[in-house]
């Protein structure tokens, strides 16, 4: 290779983002002395992923007198039933494992006088969550047999056609290559934002709930490899506070705030207490004019304003900073809310691969854990941790019977063709008109607009569907066109094309879910109504380029294989 | 969505460039620099990482910003978080990371 040094890795287990499903993975498999673990991370473990900022609770906790059994039934009914049952349980039944884990490793959990764990409603306990990735991090560190790669960005898988073979990466600030050859992968790196424009798409433009860092890549490269996905079409949108995009639940839990049109009327109860309806809710009071749209915290307690200026500190610093600046705390003022856009985030819907109980994708050696798997919506943090531990386990089984490896398999031609796809992009200096930024607004615009972004309340229809898919496939080509000025470039440009790889199936999801499941995270206008015929799983596959969609039907046991068909 | 980095106090150490999770920020010539500011998440994760105090975190003035900043200092677990207003008054508020939320 001309301008790139290649350095290349020879390992067990590759683990693709060190975020919290990647980093429980690592210390799970830290335990197994004789495996080789690399985690190739984009940014710093100690601060990477969804958890960056700290996190504000333990949102997914089996609390006293509740059985994990409750809390899947309480995801099911809030995802209208489009849930996997055996990743559902099989993850709470690991909650509060993990938990106890998290508060060995140094994580500060509320106890009563009793030495319990205080709960926050049925299902949360309280945390100071600020430095919940550094212990994490720290952790992982302990074990001797992972490397971590911090700074590699995996662009990349390599398979023979059925099996996984290694990924393949650059750094994204030294002039360098990553070639690593794998036993078996876990893929981790989160789900994906920045397909839609943002509440706040100008200076602002990433203020975003989710990270804008999660650009959808490890959905993108399993894509593109040809894995089954799942249920990309039940976004997921976020009610959070205006302007600042932080959390609203610490406020509607903590101090029990309603949510309030601008005369002051109650208006959650007409619309229901589902994630997605309390949106849907605060949507429908806007467009008959009845908006701005609050929480009432005005005559709280003063001491109640306190703590929910410092709750905000451990978790999202601008929504504090916003009440101090504005001269009016939470007790003297109510907050206003929105809803963001469109997200595709596993961990809080059931977007994602297509896994097996064990958390194998359907392509061999594959697995997936935390946002980037599908299947379980509300499993948050600690369905992330539990994710992490099975895949990890599963992953261990796999490399022990050894049911591995054809040597080689095409891998270094396969390779060199993606590294010649880097240094092609670094090397064209030819004039170009559009860039990596004018291409991403693009998209968002089109997504925004047809495929029920924010302008759109969320909704579509059909026409408008092809409308964004032709748009898509249109930018798909001017991206591939993109040139990068040095790594960092790169990295923009690898991630608009994952985005872009994201949206495409989106749409084709969007498409073939022909009614309205969920207000808000599939709106189609079309299909206003719930239909029973589609009390089914929406999967699709890339095969020779085209989106296949594959209705599967719901799994209600607690074990679910891939048959040998279904494996590509 | 931003920091502001205050090249006077800035030392150099590159401890916000390793932790931001968009990698947004490198060291030239001895100091640190926000390379990309309208590509900030706003996770302060560099604001708590500077020794020195130099990196000060603000809203953008398309979000409300009225030119208020934040800043922390850690003494052992205690976090010293620090609005600086525009009329130049501040507010300082202490959090021990051995506290839960109470919410």
């Amino acid at each position: 290779m001309g301008k790139l040094e290649v350095k290349e890795f020879n390992t067990d287990v590759l683990i693709i983002g060190g975020g919290t499903a990647g980093c429980f993975a690592a210390i799970t498999l830290g335990g197994e002395k004789d495996l080789k673990v690399i985690i190739a991370e984009k940014a710093d473990i100690k601060r990477s992923g969804c958890l960056a900022a700290g996190v504000n609770a333990i949102n997914a906790y089996i609390t006293k007198g509740y059985k994990p059994e409750d809390y899947v039934e309480y995801a099911r009914q809030d995802a209208e039933g489009i849930i996997r049952n055996d990743l559902a349980i099989s993850a709470a039944r690991r909650f509060n494992k993990v938990t106890a884990d998290l508060e060995k490793f140094g994580l500060v959990i509320l106890k009563d006088e009793n030495g319990e764990y205080v709960a926050r409603g049925k299902r949360n306990i309280k945390i100071n969550g600020e430095n919940i990735k550094p212990i994490l991090a720290e952790q992982v560190r302990k074990s001797e047999n992972v490397t971590v790669l911090n700074r590699v960005n995996i662009t990349d898988l390599i398979t023979d056609g059925s099996e996984v073979k290694g990924a393949v990466g650059f750094s994204v600030t030294e002039n360098e290559a990553y070639v690593i050859r794998a036993g078996a992968v876990l893929i981790a790196t989160g789900g994906a934002a920045g397909l839609y424009r943002s509440n706040n798409p100008g200076f602002s433009r990433h203020k975003m709930w989710y990270p804008p860092f999660n650009t959808g890549a490890g959905y993108a490269m399993g894509i593109r490899a040809g894995a089954e996905m799942t249920t990309f079409e039940m976004r997921f949108v976020a009610l959070r506070c205006k302007d600042t995009i932080a959390p609203t639940g610490t406020i509607a839990q903590g101090v029990r705030a309603p949510q309030v049109n601008a005369s002051g009327e109650v208006y959650e109860t007409k619309y229901g207490l589902k994630t997605s309806e309390r949106i849907y809710g605060t949507v429908m009071e806007n467009r008959r004019g009845a908006g701005p749209c609050y929480l009432e915290t005005k005559g709280i307690a003063k001491e109640s304003g306190d703590s929910l200026l410092r709750a905000y500190l451990n978790m999202a610093p601008a929504q504090t900073l916003k009440w101090i600046e504005s001269g009016k705390r939470p007790e003297e003022q109510n907050v206003e809310i929105e809803g963001t856009e469109p997200y595709v985030v596993g961990g809080h819907t059931a977007s994602g691969y297509w896994v097996d109980t064990g958390r194998e994708t359907t392509v061999k050696g594959l697995f997936a854990a935390g946002d980037v798997a599908g299947g379980f919506p509300q499993k948050y943090v600690t369905g992330a941790l539990a994710e992490g531990e099975i895949a990890a386990e599963s992953i261990i089984k796999r490399l022990k019977n050894r049911i591995v490896r054809n040597p080689d398999s095409g891998f270094d031609e396969k390779a060199l063709e993606i590294l010649k796809g880097y240094e092609k992009a670094l090397d064209d200096k030819s004039e170009s008109l559009y860039s990596y930024e004018d291409i991403e607004e693009a998209m968002q615009k089109v997504m925004d607009t047809y495929a029920g972004g924010i302008s759109a309340g969320y909704g579509y229809n059909e026409k408008q569907l092809l409308a964004a898919g032709e748009r898509i496939d249109k930018l798909s080509v001017l991206a591939e066109g993109l040139k990068a000025e040095n790594m960092h470039e790169l990295l923009f440009l690898y991630e608009i094309r994952e985005r872009i790889t994201v949206c495409r199936s989106l749409i084709a999801h969007l498409l073939a879910r022909k009614e309205t499941r969920w207000h808000v995270f599939g709106e189609n206008l079309d299909h206003p109504d719930k239909d029973k015929n589609f009390e089914k799983y929406v999967n699709s596959r890339l095969s020779n380029g085209e989106i296949e969609i594959i209705l599967r039907d719901l799994v209600t046991g607690e074990t679910y294989e891939h048959e040998a068909s279904e494996v590509s | 969505m931003s920091v502001k980095i205050d090249t006077d106090k800035c030392v150099g150490c590159g401890r916000c460039a390793s932790v931001c999770p968009g990698t947004l920020i490198s060291v030239e010539n001895g100091k640190a620099v926000m390379n990309y500011p309208k590509d900030c998440w706003g996770c302060v994760s560099c604001v708590k990482e500077c020794p020195c105090c130099a990196i000060k975190y603000y809203l953008g003035a398309d979000i409300g910003g009225k030119g208020s900043v934040l800043s922390v200092k850690q003494d052992g677990e205690i976090l010293r978080w620090t609005v600086e207003k525009a009329d130049g008054t501040t507010e300082v508020i202490e959090i021990n990371r051995k506290d839960a939320n109470k919410y």
